[in-house]
């Protein structure tokens, strides 16, 4: 039972956030300068029927909100409009019906684009994520274990590096030499022109495409994953009742195993959950370098041709995905630690 | 007899001496300090280092394009025919820019939030550290880029955008340590002679809550480091500035990958890992000298077998 409330109240807090993001989402784009009235209509060759008809179709026409016309520059409008035919509930109303707008650029649902980036960042994410973890999680405990040897400083030392490493650098750097030792494809996720025979040469073209983003975002995030899971055990590892375990003539193998691995765990999985939300926003550097087809890319090419409903969509779902994410981290945890519910 | 003891006098514990001794012990933060101030004097003394003046008007030819390194440029050139090794001496003004002024505003907005909440507590740390909870949830990356993308990509733009969306942990952090040097008893008795919120905020609070801050500033300078880079990699800079992050963005997308320019690619990224190394050892190091916490555990071999807290 306290366990539900606890749920509801998290449940809540998450709706909340995600209604604060949308209208942040909204407002961003109409209060700074580059605002999309204008943006996507720059050319200066257009005749004004031209323009009208542009705004009509993007929506742009009608005012902001209730007793503002425009908020870059800010013009004040009719307070007595109704508030259904406002440029904020036509966008809210939109989203409810998971439409994101149109690309200025391609002129293609936004939904559409993006669902198709999605699972292509999904897919790097998700082998690189398992790899960082399984090895941070292995090298982490080696390190606590062996906690101020020369083991444990060199893993000190190289996480450090690893966290220092611009991500993006690390990409170039692992491209540059993969593609030229190795003779590794430079970028996209399938070979352009290729006809494939089978469907296993076709996965094959794929992984190799996979292997070196796959490489730099496991760098990235293995120091990170160690460092925790170092401290994590460490924690544990001074807790008392390891001594007792010690004293009893456990193994340090069996004390590790049975005692501290289980407790050490607790802050290791909060940390998955939430880095699950934000690699889906850190794909950027490493889309952007590899040319990889998803949100990451799609970010940085909108970026580009100013394409501000592809930009507006794209942080939307990156942020409502950490949202989720740090969620399920919070409920897990507070599943995992009955502590926590006795609050 | 006595002579002997007294020769042997322990060293001071107090004050910047005591501070010095106890850091000088530590290896990171020496190492990091030092990787920092070699930064800063180049930074300062970029005009006498840089053989070259990167923003001289030259005489391009075929052959300068991606010139390999040589004796007179013992880094190579880039896509423009620039000297290499100039431009990098001279990326390292931006970074450093950008690493203090955009920490100093996310240290200063953190900083304001957490005391504010820490004290006065009740509604006005409800809603603030709501509020801060909104904002942490939200992706940096993102949301500078889009930020970014919507104004003009100027060195201010960007060292304002970095600060003002860097500043959650700092606030929660500030907080915390608020919270819980408020409770002790020479604020209260601070209170019972009359000094009025401000005064004990000013004398009591922010003295306790300083070194926490310092060893936070560090970090958040090597973070909006990175952040500048990957901004200006992603092309979001002002192109007039000469930044490591755009010389890679340069770099990267006028064809120095098929060029084989190694050298291009290769020397701002170190430059970034350098100054943000630097910045991280010296921020781990300083909170191990000013927060002493875990020294060994009860698995470790040896006579640190039991566990010892120091200064809990």
């Amino acid at each position: 039972m306290r366990y539900f409330r606890i749920v509801l109240r998290k449940l809540a807090w998450a709706v909340f956030t995600v209604v604060f993001v949308i209208c942040l989402n909204f407002f961003l784009f109409r209060v700074l300068p580059g605002d999309p009235a204008r943006a996507g209509i720059r050319d200066p060759r257009l005749t004004r029927q031209a323009i009208e008809a542009i705004q009509v179709r993007f929506g742009l026409d009608k005012p902001v909100i209730n007793c503002v016309e425009s908020l870059n520059p800010f013009t004040p409008g009719d307070c007595l409009i109704n508030p259904l035919q406002t440029q904020f509930f036509i966008y809210v109303s939109n989203l409810l019906r998971g439409e994101l707008g149109i690309s200025y650029h391609s002129n293609r649902p936004v939904a559409t684009i993006l669902r198709e980036q999605l699972w292509n960042t999904i897919l790097l994410i998700g082998v690189a994520q398992v790899l960082a973890i399984v090895l941070g999680m292995t090298l982490g405990i080696a390190a606590a274990w062996k906690a101020r040897t020369p083991i444990d400083y060199l893993a000190l030392l190289g996480s450090l590096m690893a966290w220092s490493l611009p991500t993006f650098w690390l990409g170039i750097i692992l491209l540059f030499w993969g593609s030229t030792s190795l003779g590794l494809p430079t970028a996209g996720k399938s070979t352009p022109g290729a006809n494939y025979a089978t469907l296993w040469q076709q996965w094959a073209d794929l992984g190799r495409h996979l292997i070196l983003p796959t490489l730099t975002y496991t760098i990235v995030f293995l120091g990170e994953y160690m460092l925790i899971m170092r401290s994590a055990v460490l924690d544990v590892l001074s807790e008392d009742y390891i001594l007792t375990a010690k004293a009893k003539g456990l193994s340090t193998f069996q004390i590790l195993k049975d005692h501290a691995l289980q407790n050490a765990m607790l802050p290791m999985v909060t940390i998955i959950a939430l880095n699950l939300g934000f690699t889906v926003a850190g794909a950027i550097q490493i889309e952007s370098v590899f040319s990889w087809p998803g949100l990451g890319k799609a970010i940085f090419d909108a970026v580009g041709r100013r394409d501000y409903p592809v930009l507006q969509g794209a942080f939307l779902l990156i942020a409502v995905a950490v949202i989720l994410a740090n969620l399920i981290a919070d409920l897990f945890y507070s599943y995992l630690d009955p502590r926590v519910q006795t609050e | 007899m006595s002579a002997v003891i007294t020769s042997k006098a322990p060293p001071p514990a107090t004050g910047f001496l005591g501070f010095w001794h106890t850091f000088r012990r530590n290896k990171m933060a020496v190492v990091g300090l030092f990787m920092l101030v070699m930064a800063i004097l180049t930074a300062l003394f970029a005009p006498q280092l840089a053989p070259y003046d990167p923003k001289a008007i030259t005489r391009v030819t075929i052959e300068d394009i991606y010139a390999r390194p040589s004796a007179a440029h013992w880094l190579g050139k880039d896509d423009a025919g620039r000297d290499v090794l100039s431009s990098f001496i001279y990326g390292s003004r931006v970074s450093l820019i950008v690493g203090f002024f955009a920490s100093m505003i996310s240290i200063f907005i953190g900083g304001v939030i957490g005391i504010v909440a820490g004290f006065y507590g009740g509604r006005v740390e409800n809603l603030l550290m709501r509020f801060t909870d909104v904002m942490l949830v939200i992706p940096d990356l993102p949301l500078t880029v889009v930020i970014v993308a919507l104004t003009k990509p100027s060195l201010f733009n960007i060292i304002f955008v970095i600060g003002i969306v860097g500043w959650t942990g700092t606030a929660r952090l500030v907080r915390s340590q608020t919270l819980a040097v408020k409770e002790r008893k020479f604020v209260l008795r601070a209170r019972a002679i009359g000094a009025g919120n401000l005064h004990i905020i000013r004398y009591h609070i922010l003295p306790l809550v300083l070194p926490l801050l310092v060893v936070n500033t560090v970090l958040i300078i090597s973070l909006a480091i990175l952040n500048e880079s990957t901004l200006s990699f992603l092309g979001l800079s002002d192109p007039t500035t000469l930044s490591w992050g755009q010389m890679l963005n340069f770099a990267f997308t006028r064809g120095a990958m098929s060029a084989g320019a190694w050298w291009v690619l290769v020397t701002p990224g170190l430059g970034i890992v350098w100054l943000v190394l630097g910045c991280t050892l010296l921020g781990q190091g300083l909170e191990q000298v000013l927060n002493p916490r875990l020294e060994a555990h009860h698995l470790a071999a040896g006579p640190g077998m039991v566990a010892r807290r120091l200064g809990d």
